[in-house]
């Protein structure tokens, strides 16, 4: 432990895991964007990271060592022990570009991680810096590329042609060339598979259960939040626990149910259905936030003459809309995503929800982009969403508590 | 002088006040216990059932009515079948309401007609029961219009068939059948490995994710909307997408490590023992660090910052910081999310069924509903399934509401 909190170790070592996240994160990158083959190099980058993180320690001005570190990474490239390995037919630019690349994006979070440290024994405070700041570079890397490879994939994916997928898994650059011929997947999509129809159907199934589960919710929630009357408690904790029964459990019985009364296969019975999948989950929210309003408005209204229907529509309500946004969005977006049920009770094609319809195209006869196009057409209008109203998004999110 | 003492008993003004509570929660009782309540029960007394997919379609009649012309002869045909192959209908018959213009030469011996109503009785018939009857009739019209006329109106048959879901024949047999040796093991442990590690890995991994973003710097909001965007996409988006990234032929990720020499051939990952298991549980990791990391995070900006200023001046340092500061004020936080995304692991289906179908090693007991009602069609031995998951649930929930207290909010 002693050892490692030696200057030079400290930063040589973080120098050396610096230089290979960072040759695998340009190499990724790189792949990605061309198609071409890149690989990190084992000894360029032991050695380049070494000397980086050492240099970092040594080198008090900054321009001299990104300068210095960048040529040698560059110059490394025609040596054998090149940080970054490239296939055969990888063009001189792109060569340069990723050892440029990789030369600033290793150097400049090593100064920034080692600001702290320096030759000789670090203090622990010194040390623990280091290492932390090691892995909150670390971290960004790491959570950015999981979280984005997977979106970027599918966007590009539903932009490809069969062949061009089959001929290289890896090439994703966007083929400007075919122009409008880009969004085939998408056009074949809406025109022979009619997702036009599937998007209005999810679109007005969701609004309907938002609709009525606030119906439902809202009298339900002011009554526990507020009411006095026996049973209070035991209806509170009988919620969450109806909130805990898995949506399987009951598919059954409501798929054997609704085959035998007709309603499989029909809009209205998944309409029928969704609202509540939601209101326990919506009560439980609405309930949160009505106790947090404050009493005394509502009393004072109860004194003005107002019956206790009329404080609800007239105070309680307009006081809660911003959690009446949340929660409809979170409900929307439940809704909307659902999947288990419309797959189990939906047969017939031209009545699908979105999620139905996306799940029909997994089958080996339709190709992959179309799979692809469908998941981001089901994807942008949630995603839209959610952007444009993130902050009651994350408030929905926070309050619906755990909901799977 | 006595003291005066709260009422005992119940006023007016309180009694109105729960009958309104009441009333505003009728609704939701209602309907709740219609579509929630009632098809628990119905799954317990289904368990019990040895019914399949097929029982689901009922045992009825079907009668076809049709007026053609036979060997020079206008005959109505009914064409009366048992909907099953299988089970017998007890009383068969038909009533069919007879027309102007459509007199009848000759009846079977079975059918009588009573004014303008005819009926026919076959009495108890096997499965697979499927005759003709033929009645010569005499037209006195347009043949054309009185076809329309006599298809038009449906003739009403009768007769009842032996539901198995309403009949009082009860079985064993499920639970023997779904806790049967080496199936069931190998069930229970992907159950548990699942539970266990994707609740584990989404929590650390929130954690990790949380305490990145817990500082003020430009691009703090973009980021965390970004590091939400699995959790907020559809599911079967986002596990298409892996499967197509991860496909062993056309997949990217497999191109990738083969050109960075990291494998020789392809691997196919959710394909192989135990590597199916390992990843579906990544994949549950990375779908619900999010949510974590959200709860998380809102914790960790409402802790005092005095808190860390008094530990900066005695001088600890930022691991102990962590260690002794941050994290037992996350204890709550943590321990909350840990039970409940422990339960909403345990219930999660999509992702698995959509990932791998339950293939390799990954059935869980949520899938396994699904495999034993629907792809082996035996819906007795799914319910079967059911109420294990369900019993298991009720154990958690204590446990749940034993240790969560009402403080955290939740």
């Amino acid at each position: 432990m002693h050892m490692l909190r030696e200057g030079h170790v400290t930063a040589g070592l973080i120098g050396i895991v610096w230089a290979f996240v960072m040759a695998i994160t340009v190499s990724v990158t790189l792949s990605f964007a061309s198609g071409l083959g890149f690989r990190p190099g084992g000894i360029g980058c032991l050695i380049l990271g070494l000397s980086g993180g050492l240099a970092a320690l040594y080198v008090r001005d900054r321009l001299v060592l990104f300068a210095g570190f960048v040529l040698v990474a560059v110059a490394l490239l025609f040596t054998p022990v090149t940080p970054l390995v490239f296939g055969e037919d990888v063009p001189m630019q792109w060569r340069l570009a990723a050892a440029i690349s990789f030369g600033v994006f290793s150097i400049w979070p090593l100064k920034v991680m080692l600001v702290e440290a320096h030759p000789g024994t670090l203090t622990r405070h010194a040390f623990e810096d280091a290492v932390i700041r090691f892995l909150t570079g670390f971290g960004y890397i790491i959570f950015t590329a999981i979280v984005l490879i997977p979106f970027y994939v599918m966007v590009m994916t539903s932009l490809k042609s069969q062949q061009a997928l089959l001929r290289n898994p890896l090439d994703f650059s966007i083929e400007l060339s075919r122009g409008w011929d880009l969004f085939t997947s998408y056009t074949e999509l809406f025109g022979q598979f009619g997702f036009g129809s599937y998007l209005w159907t999810s679109f007005y199934v969701s609004v309907l259960t938002v609709l009525i589960t606030l119906a439902f919710s809202v009298p339900g929630a002011y009554a526990v939040a507020r009411l006095r009357f026996k049973g209070r408690a035991a209806f509170s904790r009988s919620i969450l626990l109806i909130y805990m029964v898995p949506m399987i459990v009951l598919a059954l019985p409501i798929y054997i149910a609704f085959s035998m009364t007709g309603l499989r296969n029909t809009i209205p019975g998944l309409i029928l259905i969704y609202p509540v999948t939601t209101i326990p989950v919506a009560l439980y929210m609405l309930q949160g936030y009505f106790r947090g309003l404050p009493v005394e408005v509502e009393e004072a209204g109860l004194m003005d003459g107002l019956s206790r229907l009329q404080v609800i529509l007239k105070i309680t309500l307009p006081l809660s809309l911003p959690a009446m946004v949340s929660v409809s969005l979170y409900v929307f977006m439940i809704a909307w995503n659902e999947f288990l049920l419309a797959f189990m009770l939906l047969d017939d094609p031209s009545i699908f929800t979105l999620t139905r319809g996306v799940a029909m195209l997994n089958s080996s006869e339709i190709p992959r982009q179309h799979l692809m196009a469908g998941a981001v057409i089901a994807t942008i209008p949630i995603m839209a969403l959610f952007l444009g109203l993130e902050r009651f998004m994350t408030k929905g999110l926070t309050a619906g508590s755990v909901k799977g | 002088m006595t003291s005066p003492t709260p009422p005992t008993t119940r006023g007016a003004l309180e009694r109105r006040e729960a009958r309104l509570a009441w009333s505003l929660l009728l609704p939701t009782i209602l309907i709740v216990s219609l579509v929630i309540i009632l098809p628990l029960l119905s799954i317990f007394w289904i368990s019990f059932k040895p019914v399949g997919l097929a029982d689901l379609r009922p045992v009825a009649p079907m009668i076809r009515e049709s007026l053609r012309e036979r060997s020079g002869q206008m005959v109505v045909e009914y064409r009366v079948r048992n909907s099953s192959q299988q089970k017998e209908i007890t009383g068969l018959g038909f009533t069919d309401t007879l027309h102007d213009g459509v007199a009848i030469l000759e009846l079977p011996e079975f059918c009588a007609v009573d004014g303008l109503q005819l009926r026919c009785e076959f009495g108890d018939v096997p499965g697979g029961f499927n005759e003709r009857v033929r009645i010569p009739v005499a037209l006195d019209g347009d043949a054309e219009a009185l076809e329309e006329i006599v298809e038009g109106s449906a003739p009403a048959g009768y007769g009842t068939g032996d539901n198995i879901l309403t009949n009082t024949e009860f079985t064993l047999e499920n639970f023997a059948r779904i806790f049967d040796g080496d199936e069931f093991l190998s069930v229970l442990w992907a159950t548990i490995f699942y539970t266990v590690f994707g609740t584990v890995g989404a929590l650390v991994v929130g954690l990790f994710a949380a305490m990145l973003l817990n500082k003020s710097f430009r691009g703090k909001g973009v980021l965390r909307g970004l590091y939400l965007f699995p959790y907020v996409s559809p599911i079967i988006a986002v596990a298409f997408t892996w499967v197509t990234l991860l496909d062993p032929f056309s997949g990217s990720l497999n191109a990738l490590l083969i050109q960075m020499g990291v494998t020789a051939g392809p691997i196919n990952f959710f394909g192989q023992r135990p590597l199916a298991l390992i990843m579906v549980t990544v994949f549950e990791i990375w779908r619900y660090f999010p949510l974590s990391f959200l709860f998380i995070l809102a914790r960790m900006q409402s802790i005092d910052t005095d808190m860390y200023e008094a530990a900066d001046m005695d001088g600890a340092s930022p691991f102990q910081k962590f260690w002794y500061l941050s994290l037992p004020m996350l204890l709550g936080i943590l321990s909350v999310l840990f039970l409940l995304r422990f339960i909403w692991t345990f219930n999660k289906f999509d992702d698995i069924f959509l990932l791998t179908g339950g293939n390799a090693g990954t059935r869980t007991l949520t899938v396994n509903v699904y495999e034993q009602a629907f792809a082996v069609s035996n819906i007795g031995a799914g319910a079967a399934v059911a109420v294990v998951i369900f019993a298991t649930l009720l154990l958690f929930s204590v446990f749940f509401f034993k240790y969560i207290s009402q403080e955290e909010g939740l």
